[in-house]
């Protein structure tokens, strides 16, 4: 029973992924998209936690479909209807090769899988009732991955820096602005 | 294992990264193509957390962290440059893009 229980959350996280995902592709309003991602994101924060990630579950919701699409809404919002782009480009010659791309890798991807299933795919380990918790990963960050944990720190300092150098006026975007005015 | 064996979530993996790429390669709005690589590296957390699973071991989930950090990275210097696009008035799209082109 309890196994049936897991198995229906599962498969409607999964439907949702792959609804959501699929919305955000094809959506012609960028903010439709916007928000399909936001619904991705929350059914892969399920899919984590039947896979015993709690924290990375939770991770996922506060940083991803939280504040990551929350700066993502805003930009969406500023350009207004400037973000409406056409909907695909490059010839028809390209587009049917990206399909064909895409399809090919799912399909190659897909049978590496099969072919591992029900052998080495589905041996899993056992875990204790610690596994996936927020102290043990932050054990985890504090011993093993300390090196890994600091140049994150760096990397979103890096991030920052960049973002803050990319959205200043430059001189001459502020004499015209002056000019504008006067 | 309650619900699905791990080559459940290894194939959803599969078809988001395939989903993904098909998001980057036909959609020419930046902010799409930015939102479609979003969700390729979300594929990519999804395999780690699996496999993490699989042989149970935490790295994995550690890994998907990082990515999520990452992730956030890219997200903050792709915006700006999509604002700096925006604001330069250049048409939003990345088809005419072509000044560093070979």
């Amino acid at each position: 029973m309890e196994n049936f229980l897991v198995w229906v959350i599962w498969l409607v996280a999964a439907a949702a992924c792959i609804g959501t995902g699929l919305r955000v592709v094809t959506a012609s309003n960028p903010f439709s998209s916007a928000l399909s991602l936001i619904g991705n994101l929350a059914s892969l924060a399920v899919l984590y936690l039947l896979a015993s990630g709690e924290f990375v579950a939770a991770a996922q919701v506060l940083v991803y479909a939280g504040a990551v699409m929350v700066m993502f809404l805003f930009v969406i919002a500023y350009l207004g209807g400037r973000a409406d782009a056409p909907w695909a480009g490059g010839t028809r010659l390209f587009q049917t090769a990206s399909v064909i791309t895409a399809a090919s890798l799912l399909a190659v991807t897909l049978v590496a899988i099969m072919l591992d299933a029900g052998d080495r795919l589905s041996d899993e380990a056992e875990i204790t009732r610690a596994f996936g918790s927020p102290a043990e990963i932050g054990r985890l960050f504090l011993t093993d991955h300390l090196l890994a944990f600091e140049i994150t720190s760096i990397v979103l300092l890096v991030a920052a820096v960049g973002g803050v150098v990319l959205g200043m006026r430059s001189e001459e975007e502020a004499l015209a602005d002056a000019e504008e005015a006067a | 294992m309650l619900g699905p064996d791990i080559p459940w979530y290894l194939a959803i993996s599969a078809i988001l990264f395939a989903t993904g790429i098909a998001g980057v390669l036909l959609r020419r709005s930046p902010l799409i193509v930015l939102l479609s690589l979003e969700i390729m590296l979300n594929a990519a957390n999804l395999a780690f957390v699996g496999f993490s699973r699989l042989f149970g071991e935490l790295d994995g989930q550690i890994f998907a962290l990082a990515v999520m950090a990452v992730a956030a990275s890219e997200v903050c210097v792709g915006l700006g440059l999509i604002v700096a696009m925006a604001r330069r008035n250049l048409a939003l799209d990345v088809d005419s893009f072509t000044e560093l082109r070979g």
